[in-house]
């Protein structure tokens, strides 16, 4: 394998208490707004897509010792780097030593609501008929694969319900290798706890998540 | 040595330069902001605007506006169940993050909560941005496995006969719990009840306010 992501932590660890904030506020420190707004700004001109971002953060090697806006900025300045946008020796220095890429699509201020409130939404067209319906069996797949996916480890192997159908929608995996939008019908596959735990699971306990049909086998 | 000479120098150096008071992530942050600025990557005003509009315009108040009009109007409550995209964009919130929405109804027997255990995904529209906890590593790895224990570190106790089903966010639907309507609030309005619907009942990590509680 040579795609590891560190963001896979469903069921994983342990790492004690969920902690809540007592600064309730959006941002903690002012460079958090930056990169959140950085990221956005830059998402926007169609450089890469959603999955290519989620790609560049799950990968950073320290990704677990990193804060949540320390990740977007680690994952944007590979992207930036991988496109050729900047160097990194212009990271490093904090100025521009190369000349820009020819660029358009750069998200202006007067269109920043519009681009919000449009948004990115992913379902498409079907082409072809679902293969699975309301209520049928399934079961996920089980081996792991080498590149960015949506399918959590620990509901790697298991068998599940159809609990909703949602048409067809741009596949994470295909997208975020460069592959196109290879739109897959998409379900809510339901498990019984007990599936994914074992029987130290509590009784009425039940989890699911959003598959795409390659995720998925017939019972 | 020589090379140990040069390193204490360098040192030396960067305590008195003009930045010596930034964190390295701040002079990281700094330096590209101003390199994508030089190359006319992106807009400084729209930095700007980004930020104030989830500073200030897109946040749970929004999902609460919604969730009241569910507990008054059972009309709504059909078509937001239904179809949650439009009805929650009846009330002019739509996009980014929020394409594609899912209204999870709590009931006596059931109760919902949200996730996404690969990375942070949340509905910005209705809730703005997740806050902390939410992305933390803690609740995205414990919380399909125990959400009871997790409902705890948040004060909440279900009946054990209670249903409990976690919704992990691995696609770009995204979800809205609609908590239990508290009781004694028969005689109250939308405005009033807005006031209850906090930011962690709609996640499902926390129930809705009783009355009383209200400020």
């Amino acid at each position: 394998m040579t795609y590891t992501t560190h963001a896979d932590l469903g069921g994983r660890l342990r790492l004690g208490p969920v902690v809540q904030d007592a600064n309730r506020s959006v941002f903690h420190s002012e460079w958090e707004s930056r990169v959140l707004a950085m990221t956005l700004a830059m998402g926007a001109t169609g450089r890469w897509n959603i999955d290519m971002a989620r790609a560049a953060r799950e990968t950073l090697p320290d990704y677990l010792d990193l804060s949540y806006y320390e990740i977007w900025l680690g994952g944007l300045e590979r992207l930036l780097v991988a496109k050729g946008l900047v160097t990194a020796e212009e990271l490093a220095d904090g100025r521009a030593s190369h000349p820009p890429k020819p660029f358009d699509g750069i998200l202006m201020a007067d269109k920043v609501s519009a681009k919000l409130a449009k948004g990115a939404p992913t379902a498409r067209t079907p082409t072809a008929p679902a293969r699975y319906r309301l209520g049928q069996t399934v079961v996920t797949r089980a081996a792991p694969v080498d590149h960015h996916t949506r399918l959590p480890a620990y509901l790697r192997g298991r068998t599940g319900i159809i609990d909703r159908i949602h048409g067809c929608h741009v596949f994470a995996d295909s997208h975020a290798q460069g592959l196109g939008e290879d739109p897959q019908w998409l379900y809510t596959v339901v498990f019984d706890a007990r599936e994914l735990w074992g029987s130290e699971a509590a009784p009425g306990h039940r989890v699911s998540f959003d598959a795409w049909q390659p995720y998925l086998e017939p019972s | 040595m020589a090379h140990d000479h040069d390193h204490a120098d360098h040192d030396d150096h960067k305590l008195h330069n003009d930045h010596s008071e930034l964190s390295e992530v701040e002079r990281r942050v700094r330096a590209l902001e101003s390199v994508l600025t030089q190359k006319g990557y992106v807009d400084p005003a729209a930095l700007d605007v980004l930020i104030d509009t989830y500073q200030t315009k897109i946040g749970p108040r929004n999902g609460a506006r919604v969730v009241a009009r569910a507990w008054v109007d059972p009309a709504y409550r059909d078509r937001l169940l239904r179809d949650a995209t439009a009805a929650i964009a009846e009330l002019g919130y739509m996009g980014r993050q929020g394409e594609h929405m899912i209204a999870l109804q709590n009931t006596p027997g059931r109760h919902n909560i949200v996730v996404c255990t690969l990375c942070s995904c949340y509905p910005w529209p209705v809730l703005g941005l997740p806050p902390v906890w939410y992305k933390s590593a803690p609740y995205r790895s414990r919380v399909v496995k125990d959400p009871r224990g997790v409902l705890r570190d948040f004060g909440v106790t279900l009946p054990a006969e209670t249903e409990i089903r976690v919704w992990d966010s691995t696609a770009e639907v995204r979800y809205l719990v609609i908590p239990e309507r508290p009781a004694g609030t028969d005689d109250l309005d939308e405005a009033a009840l807005c006031a209850l619907v906090t930011r962690d009942s709609m996640i499902g990590t926390g129930l809705a306010r009783p009355p009383a509680e209200a400020t």
